[in-house]
């Protein structure tokens, strides 16, 4: 247990003086502008705004920068900003079919309506250092071609031939849920498991999603589709009556499609998981839809036999704020439960030695 | 199927509201300079005194289950918004992503301008400029996009 403890104001002072010269480095060296922070490194700040669950690219670049980089303390620098501010209210749900893709591969069907359109993608290189990166060579600008068709969405094209379940639908008279305003409780519905996973750690659900891939909770899984891109986030205003555009967020999408399902009422057919992650991060929606599939034992009658498949244990240990939280208190004062603890292992050791010069009757005791 | 692919058909210009909507969709993506420079370019400025805001807060954004099932909360992003009253007697609403206060300030105040008979005209200039704006910028992502269109070809297995 911790127990508050008084004093060290000047050497907590010092030590953040000291945190911020580390952190400002070299000053000879020209500091870097949240601006570069936004355009040079775009995907933590894409992780940062995920994991904080606060779209905002500026704000996330500033908590990236306070924290010399690391990525938890800036999610936990940003989570904890969002508690200041009052919520304005509740966006349209966004429409992820009229994205303006950047990006879309599917597994599954190699022509499809729309293509497959690489986009910035890390596939495909060789993963080698570029050592002309060091010298700032100048960079090409983007090859560019004539717009195709509209990019189709995959589960539509398999839910033609009603060979995969429907887009997710709760059980009637559900009421939509909200961690940000209630306490956690379980089982947890499947819409507050998914606001979780969006906000959950990436580490650990590549963890989880690997682990159902190695055989714990295996789902048989293919990516149906994994898109980037822009959507339109409306805001409805009572005093006009209707819904407007408070401008675009960019988004990545994934729709896992999993090994079918069939009963003596519904005939076989493919089940989903699905992952939706703000900013690009398509390792994140693609963990997030495996682990969503996994979790959903209770509407296919399946057994938890996997950690994936245990929704306490999945979405208790997945906010990494939660868990850095807890974790990280261990190294903050503990004097007073380790002197009672210490007096006891004294005891307990005084207690054994007096034992051993009784004799093998009183050890038993001892030890009992 | 077709229904589901959602053609985005351009909002009826002829109702007023949605006229507004889609000025209002806009002016949230404005920069700070195109609608300063804008405001600045108004002769005959009505005075603008404040309703509500400028502020900062957050909406909670939703996302569907699988795409098109039911809503969940997908998390939060910073919205800026406020509401002005013009000394002609009309009420502007500006909202707009971010936590700059004053672009929703300018925002609300060109909304409240296209009110105006006598600015209409101006305020429909700068939709236009922005929609041009937004739309070369869509082009250009979506050019960039198309010339990583891959053709994969399947091996047949067993072949030589």
């Amino acid at each position: 247990m911790y127990v508050a403890v008084k004093g060290g104001e000047a050497a907590i002072a010092n030590a953040h003086r000291l945190l911020a010269d580390r952190r400002r480095g070299d000053r000879t060296l020209p500091s870097i502008t949240i601006q570069q922070v936004v355009e040079q490194l775009g995907l933590a700040v894409d992780r940062v705004m995920a994991e904080a669950s606060l779209y905002d690219r500026e704000l996330a670049a500033l908590a990236v920068r306070q924290a010399r980089g690391d990525m938890i303390e800036a999610i936990f620098i940003l989570r904890a900003y969002r508690t200041t501010l009052p919520r304005f209210g509740y966006s349209e749900p966004v429409d992820t079919a009229t994205m303006k893709v950047e990006r879309r591969v599917s597994a599954t069907y190699k022509d499809l309506p729309g293509g497959q359109l690489l986009g910035p993608t890390f596939d495909y290189t060789h993963r080698l250092l570029d050592p002309s990166l060091i010298d700032d060579a100048s960079v090409k600008e983007p090859a560019v071609k004539e717009p195709g068709e509209r990019v189709m969405r995959v589960s539509d094209i398999l839910d033609g031939e009603g060979l995969i379940e429907g887009d997710g639908r709760m059980p009637e008279g559900h009421v939509m849920g909200d961690l940000t305003r209630e306490p956690m409780e379980f089982p947890m519905a499947r819409d507050l498991r998914l606001q979780a996973l969006a906000r959950g750690d990436e580490g650990f659900l590549l963890a989880l999603a690997y682990s159902t891939q190695r055989g714990y909770g295996r789902t048989h899984p293919f990516v149906g589709e994994v898109r980037i891109g822009e959507v339109e986030v409306e805001l409805d205003l009572p005093e006009l009556g209707f819904a407007v555009s408070l401008g675009v967020i960019r988004v990545t999408e994934c729709q896992m499609v999993n090994q079918f399902m069939g009963s003596a009422k519904q005939p076989p057919q493919f089940t989903r998981g699905y992952g939706l992650v703000f900013g690009q991060s398509e390792r994140k929606a693609m963990s997030m839809s495996l682990v969503d599939r996994a979790l959903r034992t209770d509407e296919f009658s399946e057994d938890i036999v996997a950690p994936a498949q245990d929704q306490e244990f999945v979405i208790s240990h997945a906010d990494n704020v939660q868990a850095t939280g807890f974790v990280e208190h261990l190294k903050l004062p503990h004097y007073v439960d380790f002197q009672a603890e210490l007096d006891l292992v004294r005891r307990m050791r005084r207690d054994y030695d007096a034992a051993r010069t009784g004799g093998p009757d009183d050890l038993k005791e001892a030890a009992e | 199927m077709d229904a589901k692919l959602k053609q985005e058909s351009p909002p009826d210009m002829a109702r007023p509201d949605m006229a507004r909507k889609e000025g209002m969709r806009l002016l949230a993506r404005a920069s700070f300079e195109e609608l300063n420079t804008a405001w600045a370019a108004i002769a005959d400025k009505p005075d603008v005194s404040p309703v509500r805001g400028p502020e900062t807060g957050l909406v909670m954004v939703r996302g569907r289950i699988g795409g098109g099932g039911d809503a969940f909360n997908l998390g939060e992003a910073t919205v800026s918004r406020a509401t002005v009253r013009l000394s002609t007697g009309e009420i502007g609403h500006g909202q707009l992503l971010g936590t700059d206060k004053q672009r929703a300030r300018l925002a609300a105040i060109f909304d409240a301008l296209f009110q105006r008979d006598p600015d209409r005209a101006a305020v429909e200039a700068l939709h236009r400029q922005i929609a041009a704006r937004i739309e070369a910028e869509d082009r250009r992502t979506a050019e960039e996009t198309a010339a990583t269109r891959v053709d994969f070809f399947t091996m047949v297995r067993g072949d030589d």
